[in-house]
């Protein structure tokens, strides 16, 4: 298969100085071009790198494989005259590719539409239009506290052990746009993680027939270091042919996007840059948004991009630099809750950490229900109280409690085990989910409800029962 | 002057390294390669010149030309910028669009920021006359841009002399000269616009005291920690704790008559959120659409990184252009640690030695010279006015910690600091501004303008309320401890209070049509009815009624509405509240009269 269109331009040299982990420093040839594409050939076996850095003498290259064998005066260095461009098309649906858009299923090559950078290009801003399709995922405590829209990037934060895969597979299953039928995709990316785990993905998708409408890039733990920081932009390329060219609702699962992070520190530690914070690349929050940002819709496009990556967060920790980049990028964020997974909740959301901020131009009148706003801020207020009372009892005991305590310790009870908690093969509509939380405030005394009067005669059950 | 000329020696990053440029000045624009791409001087090391380039520099080749032009980089200020939306380099984003037929931006595109097309209806200013002695600030006439905004246009700074000709009320491009000033045998052509360096500070005639408050229409800013005109204020907060939401609401809802946006490395579909509510909202002083009298300046976090700079630089450049005119202009950068890190990054290719995690040592002057860009003045040129820039800069720390340098040294060059917190966010206490950590140091200016609308009260009142924020958080300790039953009946009492005055009077929701602005007046009646709650309160406490039965009291809860209502029915509401809490402490007097 051909990974680039050659060039006539192309050129060649043997003066290789140098190499040191993935970089191999060249001689700069007459004409070589920042970022440009470059094939080294040790003895037969050709491998791509990309030029990083270029001053009068030495080029600075990095390749997308191991350094394992270059030589100087024995490898051989070509300049393709171009960045790196991979084969793309909407006949990947259904298919299984490397990081590099190679199939590794066997299955024969696929024609492309288009060679694309897979770098791609910031969207203008002013023509970006603001998210505001509510997909429901039947997960009420994603569709009532933390919503998701079209266009939308949302992370699931997670930890090891925690059900974060079953998460994201339920939402791929459930998710539906009310009212519509469109085309969707699914553009699944898997870097670093093990076989397992990416066959787990599959077969899901397969058994919920999906599978047809999903192109999947894999990268395991083994793949070369370079391969792996090209996997979520090569997918991410896919998914805005798809939503740009084709029209079509993308929904991009990137998983784990931890490895990815290690992979960067790792080839950031090669060029001995100045580390940042706990050794990570002071300009990780700009490599990552220039993935995340690929994330949207557009003044008229039908199609749309949304992301969910998944991340575990070293130690549990959602101030390490990983998770705390991506939070200050990603819009919002899903934090699963090891107290949570612990007391047998599924899913285990965190409500207080977890954030959608998408959230208010998807919900309301005309798009949820009118009473979503309110309710959505009442139900954190009450789980809110019901958490701190928790922190009294551990310390005081039970005894010193009022009557109304006691209603916020078993609303704080009844919002986990009935509101957040559910099956993994449940779905729960919004107007179910709105009617839930009613039937929470239920518990509570009606004059501490902060929601205007004729929202509360409409919905609290108590008025409710009474038509 | 004859073109110069280098030759490009490396490329790394936004950083290109040129040789063989003749007397480089510091600052100046460069043209980059072949393409021309944006770049400006960054330093200058014996043959060497170091340049950031403002655009992707993917593709550039070693020995591509670089040309010098002697240029400042420039804002274009004139009629047109109202609405308008930037990218860092002043390039209108929705023609960047149409030029490319794209939804991408593309790098290397040429357009100007104002449109010379356009034609505007410039009035004449009928003070002026030929042959009259006029300088630098003077207003020669205006266009109206939008129904909000009248444009005023002025001699620009450094030009003085003698009228020699003015053009009539008419319609003018903003290329067609509408005034020859003369001086001595230099004639200046006067147009519609100007062109100002962003890097310096636009000149003024006087700076004054900031003692007139911004309104912002949140209740925690106005009436606790408010802000002047003029003012420099900066909001640090880990992600998720509130700044953007903040700063867009500053923007939307302030009594500024000019909003400038800056987002600075952050994200897009929060831009187009902003673009679109502010094409929706209406003014709430005047009725028409915010974004006649706005203009967003949008920088992207994929956008290129150098750039950042100047998408901060040319904010407060347009802002002081409007401040000139006699308006009050507020201007918010989304978020000042974008562009630090863009300084880090650049430094880092430079192979600067790094200061503190690993910002260049100029980082503290860089942030002091933004800051003092703010400020409440008397203008240049007559007629005499006063303008302002007030200044809100975001703050993103790493982990949300606050001892890192960026907010350290912001904290040097602000006034007021809106500290978010992220406990309070968590449990969307929203604004997130925490009380205990945050200042404003200009209460003592705005106090006689505040304590004049509230009949006298606002400081003592604002200062209690403070008084029980804290006294509360001493009190949650104990609590802790040894559980609330222990507390005495007063400290109970005032917990009660702290928790209405946190969700009742504090909290704003954003987006609930009645809670998102907040008038002064609506403040002060849920300041006053709190007040009423807790002196009632706890002259029955004292007189031995225990809190219980407080509690149990239902028109309390009515204080907690108000703010989900307008205005007029607040006044409704504080009547019912008043009248039933009358009734029921009557009922409950005569509880423990008859016992
Ligand atoms: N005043 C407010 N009212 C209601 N919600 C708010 C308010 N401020 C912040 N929020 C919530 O917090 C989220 C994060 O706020 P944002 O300003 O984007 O945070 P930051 O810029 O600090 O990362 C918003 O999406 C919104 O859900
Ligand atoms: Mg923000």
């Amino acid at each position: 298969m051909r990974v680039v269109e050659v060039k006539l331009y192309t050129r060649i040299t043997r003066q290789v100085y140098g190499a040191r982990g993935s970089l191999v420093f060249v001689k700069t040839l007459p004409g070589v071009r920042y970022g440009e594409l470059v094939e080294l050939d040790v003895d037969g076996d050709v491998r791509l790198g990309q030029v990083v850095d270029v001053s009068q003498d030495v080029a600075v290259t990095q390749i997308f494989g191991s350094s394992l064998g270059i030589t100087p005066g024995k490898t051989t260095v070509k300049l393709r005259g171009e960045r790196l461009r991979l084969p793309i098309s909407i006949d990947m649906l259904g298919r299984i590719f490397n990081g590099l858009a190679q199939p590794i299923d066997g299955g024969p090559p696929v024609i492309p539409e288009d060679y694309m950078d897979i770098h791609g290009e910031p969207l203008n801003p002013a023509l970006r239009e603001p998210p505001s399709e509510f997909i429901e995922t039947g997960i009420s405590v994603v569709d009532g506290m933390l919503t998701l829209v079209r266009g939308q990037k949302l992370p699931i934060f997670s930890g090891s052990g925690l059900p974060h895969n079953k998460i994201a597979m339920q939402i791929v299953r459930q998710a539906r746009v009310k009212g519509k039928e469109e085309s969707f995709a699914v553009v699944f990316g898997a870097i670093g993680v093990t076989f397992e785990e990416a066959m787990y993905f599959l077969n899901e998708l397969r058994k919920m027939g999906a599978i047809d409408r999903t192109a999947a890039f894999i990268a395991p733990a083994s793949a070369p270091t370079v391969e792996k920081l090209a996997l979520p932009r090569t997918a991410l390329t896919l998914a805005e042919h798809l939503a740009w060219k084709h029209n079509m609702h993308v929904l991009t699962i990137l998983t784990d996007m931890t490895n990815y992070c290690e992979s960067l520190r790792e080839i950031s530690a090669a060029r001995e840059e100045v580390p940042g914070r706990r050794g990570y690349p002071g300009y990780m929050y700009t490599d990552l948004a220039t993935m995340y940002e690929r994330a949207g819709r557009v003044y008229g496009k039908k199609g749309s991009v949304t992301i969910m990556p998944i991340l575990t967060m070293p130690d549990d920790d959602i101030t390490h630099p990983i998770p705390d980049l991506t939070g200050y990028i990603t819009e919002g964020q899903i934090v699963l809750s090891r107290d949570l997974w612990r007391k047998g909740i599924y899913p285990p959301v965190d409500v207080f950490l977890s954030l959608s901020r998408m959230m208010k131009e998807g919900i309301g009148p005309g798009k949820t229900r009118e009473d979503h706003h309110p309710v959505f801020g009442q139900l954190y207020r009450a789980y809110a109280d019901g958490q701190r009372l928790r922190e009294i009892i551990a310390i005081v005991g039970t005894e010193s409690l009022t009557e109304r305590d006691k209603k916020y310790l078993e609303f704080a009870d009844a919002f986990e085990t009935k509101f957040i908690n559910q099956g993994e093969y449940e779905r729960r509509t919004i107007e179910e989910t709105l009617d839930l939380a009613w039937d929470l405030f239920s518990i509570l005394p009606e004059e501490e409800l902060a929601i205007r009067e004729e929202l509360i005669k409409k919905y609290h059950p108590k008025y409710r029962s009474q038509k | 002057m004859p073109a110069r000329l280098g030759r490009i020696y490396r490329i790394a990053g936004p950083l290109v390294v040129a040789e063989g440029l003749e007397s480089p000045r510091m600052y100046e624009v460069v043209y980059v390669g072949d393409e021309g791409l944006i770049g400006e001087v960054i330093a200058v090391r014996s043959e060497k010149t170091y340049i950031q380039v403002y655009e992707e520099t993917t593709g550039l080749t070693v020995g591509e030309k670089v040309e010098a032009t002697g240029r400042l980089l420039s804002a274009e200020l004139g009629p047109g910028l109202i609405g308008s939306i930037y990218d860092g380099l002043q390039r209108p984003e929705l023609e960047i669009g149409r030029i490319l037929r794209d939804i991408f931006i593309k790098r290397g595109v040429k357009v100007n920021a104002l449109d010379r097309g356009k034609k505007w209806v410039f009035e004449r200013n009928a003070e002026i006359r030929v042959g009259e002695k006029v300088g630098e600030g003077d207003i020669l006439g205006s266009v109206k841009e939008t129904p909000l905004i009248d444009h005023k246009i002025t001699i620009p700074p450094g030009i003085r002399g003698i009228i020699e000709w003015i053009a009539g009320s008419g319609e003018h491009t903003i290329e067609d000269t509408i005034a020859v000033i003369s001086a001595g045998s230099v004639k200046h052509e006067v147009k519609l616009y100007q062109i100002w360096p962003v890097r310096v500070p636009r000149p003024f005639k006087e700076k004054l005291p900031p003692s007139e408050p911004l309104i912002t229409g949140k209740r925690v800013i106005d009436l606790i920690f408010p802000i002047a005109k003029g003012g420099k204020a900066a909001v640090p907060g880990g992600f998720g704790t509130g700044k953007t939401v903040m700063l867009q609401s500053l923007t939307k809802w302030s009594h500024a008559d000019i909003a400038i946006f800056v987002g600075c490395g952050e994200r897009g579909n929060e831009m187009s959120d902003a673009l679109k509510s502010f094409r929706e909202l209406f003014d709430v002083r005047r009725g028409r659409p915010m974004m006649e009298r706005s203009v967003f300046i949008a920088n992207t976090s994929n956008m290129p990184v150098a750039a950042r700079e100047t998408s901060v630089l040319l904010g407060v450049t347009i802002a002081e252009y409007f401040r000139d005119m006699g308006y009050d202009v507020l201007v918010v950068a989304d978020s000042t640690s974008r562009w630090a890190e863009a300084m880090r990054e650049i430094s880092g290719r430079m192979e600067e030695m790094p200061g503190e995690e690993g910002f260049p040592a100029y980082l503290a002057s860089r942030l002091a010279e933004f800051y003092e860009r703010a400020g409440r003045v008397i203008a240049l040129g007559s007629p005499e006015r006063t303008g302002s820039v007030t200044i809100f800069g975001a703050i993103s720390p790493p982990g949300g910690d606050f001892s890192e340098p960026v907010v350290r040294n912001t904290l040097r060059y602000i006034q007021a600091l809106y500290a978010l917190d992220y406990e309070l966010a968590t449990r969307r206490h929203f604004p997130a501004i925490s009380w205990l950590t945050s200042y404003s140091l200009y209460v003592d200016f705005v106090r006689e303008y505040l304590d004049e609308v509230s009949g006298g009260k606002w400081l003592e009142y604002r200062n209690l309320f403070l008084k029980i924020l804290q006294r509360e958080s001493e009190l949650l300790d104990i609590v802790r401890l040894v559980g609330p039953e222990a507390l005495p009946e007063e400290d109970k009492l005032l917990l009660e209070v702290a928790r209405m005055i946190r969700e009742a009077f504090l909290q704003q929701n954003e987006y609930d049509p009645n809670d998102a602005y907040s008038s002064l007046e609506k403040g002060l009646l849920i300041m006053n009815a709190i007040i009423e709650f807790y002196n009632t309160s706890l002259k029955l406490v004292k007189s031995g009624v225990p809190v219980f039965k407080i509690r149990e009291l239902k028109s309390p809860y009515l204080i907690y509405r108000f703010r989900l209502y307008a205005l007029e029915d607040v006044k409704k509401l504080y009547e019912e509240f008043k009248k039933s809490f009358k009734k029921e402490i009557e009922s409950i007097m005569g509880e423990s009269s008859g016992s």
